[in-house]
């Protein structure tokens, strides 16, 4: 057999915290490259909030991510009371959580539905799978609109709400409100079950991940909108710690940078979070997790899906309890009056942990602020799985081992548009 | 029968919410996948057809000299081109480097600012190629889009008002926050289209959808000042998703000169 040089190249990964590429140089059957390009033209946030008033991040980081807008402003709220010495409790913090469970579902939903399901059913996107399978996606749209709606009655709109503030809410909902979502979130919550069932019967290949998983953890219920730090490789500190543990470095190829924690490649995101947390779920998500064949634990970056449905029948569980338990709040907001200090925030985006930390000084003016996105803390392990999942298939021609990377790169949810899509092949033989 | 009309969707520099907001459109969106052929949306589908293109939607500003190139083939291959969010139509937030050394931007995130590719402003299509119509919003409104949507398909001018957020307001029947809590609000200079949405949460507007037609931004400075605001305070005002929107940096221009 002749020596050759094989080069795939995914093209356009169109969006992770940005826009993407993926290299890959196979020589001589061994696997000598495998970059994650970033190229998305960065945006430089951390710098543009410098000088900005302790109240405007939730407003100004939500523009980092149309898909998880939700994520980044209580991220935000949370490292900012943090830094003024302010905990949110009772009624207003359950209604963060709600409105952060509508974000779970919409996204959940929409990559489940769009961006994965035609991976697995071969189709290349939910529009030509409608032709077929109208009612697989028109479930998905259903549920994707569930989530929606609680962002739009709670958040004000469901990309970019203009209603969570320092504090809390400009404008809390009454009992009569909410309790008019519920209708259809016990639709939804039927067909986030029948989803779980419907994705847990695909094939999946059979593959194990190794790397310490990182998530928010909390004992009292599955950790979302706030939590301590806890990982496989047992890490158990506040979300404070966090810079003492995760270590962000630049690489040439990426506007992304890199993380690593404890010197270590490690992984955020719903694998993350379902095996240290899964034993937090409520009992109706433990059952369809259980019946659809999910143990504790899962590291199979395939079976992301299986967990994300489960996830959903979650949140919709959890909002549906947040709905009924609803007592509303003497007032909207608690004030959150400026003080020097630093304060540190994280929350389980859909995509995996987010940490923001954010320096004041007195007047509440940012002196200095860092975001940690999950997409960049999981760049390592991808190009990672990628390399392994290259070497174990090298024997399927390019357009198979393309397509089979493209549907490992979606297995994260790195963020919409690099989910789907793309991929350049090009061969070289030398 | 003739083939459907094509819709193209492309991204430049943004947040993805924009064209989030089409899949957003969950009631419509089989209907009017129905109705056109969506050849290159990769958001949604790996499958990317070549042009030419009936509709063009456009989200997302110019900031790298890439995407200055990129958007004159996409202009050359659309038939209409619509631009559509903050970004696309003004620059959006990272628009807020245009008034600062971006080299300084780079260096405070990045440890080696040398990789970095990026140009010193962002700067919204219409500086770059000529664009048939603008939709406004950081993010834009799902009615709205379908509303442009359906006039281009089928060859009319999309009809939405330009007017301001109070002519919302007012037709809501909400309680001005303004005059009734001193709440400052940028509503009455601020292009319609969101229906109102912060009054009716008792949130001041804060722009989201950029300055109207001729708006009368010293009025409104007045009484920004009368809600307790300071100098400071309005230009942050300004200074935001659509900070780079003449109409409000000829607003903070002119204050600088009135202090002097």
């Amino acid at each position: 057999m002749t020596q050759r040089t094989r080069q795939l190249t995914v093209g356009s990964l169109a969006r992770v915290e940005g826009e993407g590429a993926l290299h890959i140089t196979v020589h001589d059957g061994r696997v000598q490259r495998a970059a994650l390009q970033i190229y998305e033209p960065p945006r430089f946030f951390e710098a543009l909030l410098r000088g900005r008033q302790h109240t405007e991040p939730p407003d100004i980081t939500a523009r980092v991510c149309g898909i998880c807008p939700v994520a980044y402003q209580t991220s935000a709220c949370q490292a900012i009371e943090n830094a003024c010495g302010i905990r949110v409790e009772g009624p207003l913090a359950d209604l963060r959580r709600l409105l952060y469970c509508g974000e779970w579902i919409a996204s959940h939903a929409l990559h489940i539905f769009l961006l994965h399901l035609p991976d697995f059913l071969g189709y290349p996107d939910a529009i030509s799978l409608a032709k077929d399978h109208r009612d697989f996606v028109e479930r998905g749209l259903a549920l994707k609109k569930a989530g929606n709606a609680i962002m739009e009655l709670l958040g004000g709109r469901a990309i970019h709400p203009i209603n969570p503030r320092l504090g809390g809410f400009y404008r809390t909902p009454t009992r009569g409100e909410l309790a008019s979502l519920t209708e259809r979130l016990r639709h939804a919550l039927d067909d986030a079950m029948a989803t779980v069932r419907l994705v847990s019967s695909f094939e999946f290949p059979d593959v194990e991940l190794n790397y310490d998983l990182l998530a928010l953890h909390r004992d009292d219920c599955y950790a979302i909108e706030c939590g301590a730090l806890r990982s496989t490789g047992g890490l158990a500190c506040d979300v404070a710690e966090f810079e003492a543990h995760v270590v962000e470095n630049q690489v040439p190829h990426s506007t992304a940078l890199h993380a690593q924690l404890d010197g270590h490649r490690y992984l955020v995101g719903p694998l993350a979070r379902y095996t240290l947390n899964s034993g937090q779920l409520s009992s109706t998500a433990r059952q369809v997790a259980a019946d659809a064949g999910l143990s504790s634990q899962c590291r199979n970056p395939f079976r992301s899906i299986v967990v994300r449905a489960v996830e959903t029948t979650y949140a919709l569980d959890e909002a549906l309890r947040l709905i009924t338990d609803y007592q509303p709040p003497p007032r909207p907001y608690i004030d959150v009056p400026p003080r020097a200090g630093i304060g540190h925030g994280a929350t389980e985006a859909p995509r995996g942990l987010l940490y923001h930390r954010y320096e004041l000084d007195a007047d509440g003016v940012i002196q200095a602020a860092t975001i940690v996105p999950p997409t960049a803390q999981n760049q390592d392990a991808i190009e990672d799985d990628l390399r392994r999942l290259v070497s174990h298939n090298l024997h399927l021609d390019d357009a198979h081992l393309t397509a089979l990377c493209e549907q490992a790169i979606r297995n994260y949810d790195p963020c919409i548009s690099c989910s789907a899509h793309f991929l350049r092949l090009r061969i070289e033989h030398q | 029968m003739p083939s459907p009309p094509t819709l193209a969707i492309w991204k430049f520099t943004s947040c993805d919410g924009c064209q989030l907001t089409l899949l957003d459109c969950e009631d419509e969106l089989l209907t009017l996948a129905g109705q056109v052929r969506i050849t290159h949306f990769p958001e949604a589908s790996s499958e990317v057809l070549p042009g030419p293109y009936d509709v063009s939607l456009v989200k997302g500003s110019i900031t790298t000299a890439d995407e200055q190139l990129r958007i004159h083939h996409i202009r050359e291959q659309s038939h209409v081109l619509v631009a559509i969010g903050a970004c696309a139509t003004s620059g959006g937030i990272q628009a807020l480097r245009n008034f600062t050394d971006v080299a300084q931007f780079r260096a405070l995130v990045y440890a080696s600012p040398e990789y970095i590719d990026t140009l010193a402003t962002s700067t919204p299509i219409a500086a770059h190629v000529p664009v048939d119509y603008e939709l406004r919003g950081c993010p834009i409104d799902r009615r709205q889009l379908l509303e442009v949507l359906s006039a281009f398909l089928i060859g009319r001018k999309p009809d939405l008002p330009d007017t301001s957020v109070c002519t919302e307001c007012k037709r809501r029947g909400l309680t001005c926050v303004m005059v009734a809590d001193g709440t400052p609000c940028l509503g009455p200079v601020t292009h319609a289209g969101c229906g109102a949405l912060c009054p009716a949460y008792r949130r001041g507007c804060f722009g989201c959808f950029g300055p109207m037609t001729s708006p009368n931004i010293p009025a409104l400075v007045s009484q920004l000042r009368a809600c307790g605001l300071n100098e400071d305070a309005i230009q942050r005002a300004f200074r935001t998703f659509n900070a780079a929107a003449p109409a409000f940096i000829e607003e903070v221009q002119y204050r600088r000169t009135q202090c002097r």
